[in-house]
C-alpha cells in the first residue's frame, strides 16, 4: 500500500448529517466478490437517478467541486458494517474522510483501506463548509506525522486522535494481518489456557 | 471496571500492542455470502489456509430467494455469490449450512438456536447486527471484511477496547409493548450516535423478564444507536434456553459451563463510563417517521415541529420527512399501508410468528395489503408448523415465505416498490434500505400484525 504522509487536495463537501453505509453504496451492489469498481455506485441513489442519468444538483456531479477529501456531517458511516461502503470511498479516490463524528465499524473499515478518517469538532467542520462555499478552490492540508488538519482559507489549524500503531500503519503502508500473522505462537499459547465449552 | 464486558473481554486477550489496539481472540466466526469472498480471496492471495476451521461457521442468507429455495436462484449475480461462498466453505474446511440445509436461517437466528453462540464467549461476523448475540451473554460484535480475513488467518482481531456503559429499564412494560418497543424507545432518546464508542450492557427488571427472543431483539438494534455491542448478563432464563441445544455442552461439560457463566456478571463494585436508566413503564408501541431509527415516537405521538429541531439538524430532518411523504407536527395513525414484513434477524423468531398468529387469530387480512411472513430460520419455520400456528395464518388470509434476510434490506426479490409504506419489524428505516424508493416504518410484530389487518398504522391495543 502507498504511504500516506502529508495531504493537500481541494475538497468535496457533503453537508450532510447521519450519512448512513446504505447511502455510501446501497445493498444491490454488494453482490459483488472482489473489492473493485465500487467507486463507480458510490452514493449512487443521491448520484444517478432511476434511468441511471446524474442527478445535476448532487455533489459529485458538480464539477466545482473535485479532490481526494471528502468532508462530511457529522456521524457519517453509521448503519451496516460493510466494508463495500470503504471500497467505494476509496474508489472513489479518497484518501480522507473529515467530519465531527463517525461511526465505529466505518472507522475500522476506512483505515483498513488506507483511508485516513479525521475528527474535527463541530466548529471547526462547520467554518470547512462555509470557506469551500465561498471558495471552491480552497484547499485542506492534512499532516498526519504531526497530527493536524488546516484550513489554508483560515489558516487555522486542528489536531486529530490517532493512536500510534494505526498511525505507523499508513506511515509505513502496513495492515495488520501481517503484524497478526507474526504472532502465531501467541495465539497458541494462548489457547492452551483458554476457557472453551 | 469489574463489569460483565471486561471480564469477557479480558479473559480474552492475547496481548497489548503497545499504544494500540488489542489482539483478541475470537471463539466463533460466523460468515454471510456478502461480506466474506473478499476475505476468502485475501487468504487465497497470501497462500494462507484457515487457522481454525472448527470455530467458523458459514451459511449464505442475505441473498437467497424467499419462494422456491429448492430451485437454483434466478438472479445470476445473487447465485454467484451464493455459489461463491459454497466454493469457500468446501475450499477451507469451515463449518457450512447451505441453502435449503435444515440449519440454514439468518445467522443472528442460527447461532443461539443451535447452542453456538454461548455465555462468556467472543464472537464477530462481517455483519453489524452480530450484537444481537450478545444477549447470550457474550461479546459479539460486527466486523468489517478486512477483520474476516484477519479472523480466519489467526482466529484473532485487532481492537481497541470500547468504553462501557449500562442502560437499566426499571419497572414492567404494560401490555403490548415488546423488546423492538424498548429499543425504538431506547434509541429515539440517544440518538443513531448516542451509543458510539460504547459496548452496552442492559440491565434492570424489565430487562430480566424478557424471554432469549426478546432480549435479542434488544440485543440486535444496539449497533442502531452506534453500539459496538449489546449485551446481556445470562441467567436461568438464557441457561433454559441453551440447555439441550445440539452444540451447547452437555454432561459434565454442562455442569462446568453452568458454574463459570454464573459468574458472568457485572460485580456489586462495577464502574461503568455511562450509566442511562429508563422507566419501562412510560414505553408506549412505537413507530419511526424519518429515515433513522432514531427517528421514532410512540404510536399515538406526533412527528416533532420543526422549530424543535437544532438547527443544525433541520436540513436533514427536511430532507428525511420530505423522503418519507410526511410532514412535520402530524400523526401516523390512521395512514395507510402498502407493505407488511414480519422476519428479519429482528423479529424474525418463533415468539414474533406467535404474537402475529395470536393476534390475527380469527380475523381477516386487509384487502391490498402485501404481508410477507419470513421465519428467521428453518427451525423457526419447524417450530411454526410444530405449534399450529401455520393454519391460523392461512385461515386469516396469510402465507408463510421461507427463510431468509428478505425484504430486510431487499437483495433478493423482496423488494418495496418506490413511494410504497411499509411497516417493517426489521431494523433499518433508512433511504432505499427496503428497495430503491421505498418508505419504511419500523415497528414490533403487534404493530405489523395490526396493519396486516386493517391496512393502516393503528395502535394494536385498540383492535
Amino acid at each position: 500500500m502507498d504511504k500516506f504522509k502529508t495531504l493537500t487536495s481541494t475538497i468535496v463537501p457533503l453537508p450532510i448529517e447521519n450519512v448512513d453505509t446504505d447511502q455510501i453504496i446501497p445493498a444491490r451492489f454488494l453482490k459483488a466478490t472482489s473489492k473493485e469498481g465500487f467507486g463507480d455506485n458510490l452514493f449512487r441513489d443521491w448520484r444517478y437517478d432511476k434511468q441511471g442519468n446524474p442527478i445535476k444538483d448532487f455533489v459529485l456531479n458538480d464539477p466545482t467541486y473535485k479532490g481526494e477529501i471528502l468532508v462530511a456531517g457529522k456521524n457519517f458511516g453509521s448503519g451496516s458494517s460493510r466494508e463495500h461502503a470503504a471500497w467505494a470511498v476509496a474508489g472513489y479516490g479518497f484518501r480522507v474522510v473529515v467530519s465531527s463524528f463517525f461511526a465505529d465499524i466505518f472507522k475500522n473499515n476506512a483505515m483498513n483501506n488506507f483511508v485516513l478518517p479525521v475528527v474535527v469538532s463541530d466548529a471547526f467542520l462547520s467554518e470547512i463548509f462555509s470557506s469551500v462555499k465561498a471558495d471552491p478552490k480552497m484547499t485542506l492540508t492534512i499532516d498526519l506525522e504531526n497530527q493536524t488538519i488546516k484550513n489554508n482559507s483560515t489558516g487555522k489549524s486542528h489536531s486529530f486522535l490517532i493512536n500510534g500503531y494505526k498511525k505507523e500503519c499508513f506511515l509505513e503502508g502496513l495492515d495488520d494481518i501481517d503484524y497478526l500473522l507474526s504472532k502465531k505462537d501467541k495465539i497458541e499459547e494462548y489457547e492452551k489456557k483458554r476457557v472453551a465449552f | 471496571m469489574n463489569t460483565l464486558f471486561d471480564k469477557i473481554w479480558d479473559s480474552h486477550v492475547v496481548t497489548k500492542v503497545e499504544d494500540g489496539p488489542t489482539q483478541l481472540y475470537i471463539d466463533r466466526l460466523f460468515c454471510h455470502e456478502v461480506t466474506s469472498p473478499q476475505a476468502f480471496e485475501g487468504l487465497r492471495n497470501r497462500g494462507l489456509q484457515v487457522f481454525r476451521p472448527n470455530q467458523v461457521y458459514c451459511m449464505p442468507d442475505h441473498n437467497i430467494p424467499t419462494m422456491n429455495q429448492e430451485m437454483p436462484i434466478v438472479d445470476p449475480v445473487s447465485k454467484n455469490q451464493v455459489d461463491t461462498l459454497d466454493k469457500n466453505a468446501k475450499d477451507f474446511g469451515v463449518q457450512y449450512f447451505p441453502m435449503g440445509h435444515k440449519k440454514n436461517g439468518i445467522i443472528h437466528v442460527v447461532g443461539p438456536e443451535n447452542g453456538l453462540s454461548l455465555p462468556g464467549m467472543t464472537i464477530v461476523c462481517g455483519d453489524s447486527h452480530t450484537s444481537t448475540h450478545g444477549a447470550m451473554g457474550a461479546v459479539a460484535f460486527g466486523i468489517g471484511t478486512s477483520e474476516v480475513e484477519m479472523v480466519l488467518a489467526t482466529q484473532c482481531i485487532f481492537q481497541a477496547k470500547p468504553k462501557t456503559m449500562r442502560i437499566r429499564f426499571e419497572g414492567r412494560l404494560k401490555a403490548g409493548v415488546s423488546a423492538k418497543d424498548m429499543a425504538l424507545y431506547m434509541i429515539s432518546q440517544l440518538t443513531t450516535g448516542g451509543a458510539t464508542g460504547y459496548f452496552v450492557e442492559y440491565a434492570g427488571e424489565a430487562v430480566r423478564n424478557l424471554s432469549m427472543e426478546g432480549r435479542m431483539t434488544l440485543c440486535n438494534l444496539s449497533i442502531e444507536m452506534g453500539a459496538r455491542g449489546g449485551m446481556i448478563a445470562p441467567d436461568e432464563t438464557t441457561f433454559e434456553y441453551v440447555k439441550d441445544r445440539e452444540y451447547a455442552p452437555k454432561g459434565d461439560d454442562w455442569k462446568k459451563a453452568i458454574e463459570y457463566w454464573k459468574t458472568l456478571k457485572s460485580g456489586d463494585d462495577a464502574v461503568f463510563d455511562k450509566e442511562v436508566l429508563f422507566d419501562a413503564s412510560e414505553i408506549e408501541p412505537m413507530v419511526t417517521y424519518g429515515t433513522n431509527p432514531g427517528m421514532g415516537m410512540g404510536i399515538n405521538s406526533s412527528i416533532p415541529a420543526l422549530n424543535s429541531i437544532e438547527k443544525s439538524s433541520r436540513d436533514s430532518f427536511v430532507k428525511s420527512l420530505n423522503y418519507m411523504g410526511f410532514q412535520s407536527g402530524e400523526k401516523l395513525t390512521g395512514k395507510p399501508v402498502d407493505y407488511v414484513f414480519l422476519g428479519s434477524c429482528t423479529n424474525g423468531r418463533i415468539e414474533d410468528f406467535r404474537d402475529f398468529a395470536h393476534f390475527v387469530k380469527g380475523k381477516k387480512k386487509a384487502d391490498g395489503v402485501i404481508v410477507w411472513l419470513v421465519p428467521g430460520s428453518w427451525a423457526v419455520d419447524k417450530q411454526i408448523k410444530a405449534e399450529g400456528l401455520d393454519k391460523i395464518l392461512t385461515e386469516a388470509g396469510f402465507e408463510l415465505r421461507q427463510p431468509g434476510c428478505s425484504a430486510c434490506l431487499a437483495m433478493n426479490e423482496d423488494k418495496v416498490p418506490a413511494g410504497k409504506y411499509v411497516v417493517s419489524t426489521s431494523n433499518r428505516n433508512f433511504e432505499g434500505r427496503q428497495g430503491p424508493g421505498a418508505r419504511t416504518i419500523l415497528a414490533g410484530s403487534l404493530v405489523a400484525a395490526a396493519a396486516a389487518l386493517t391496512g393502516k398504522i393503528i395502535d394494536p391495543r385498540t383492535l
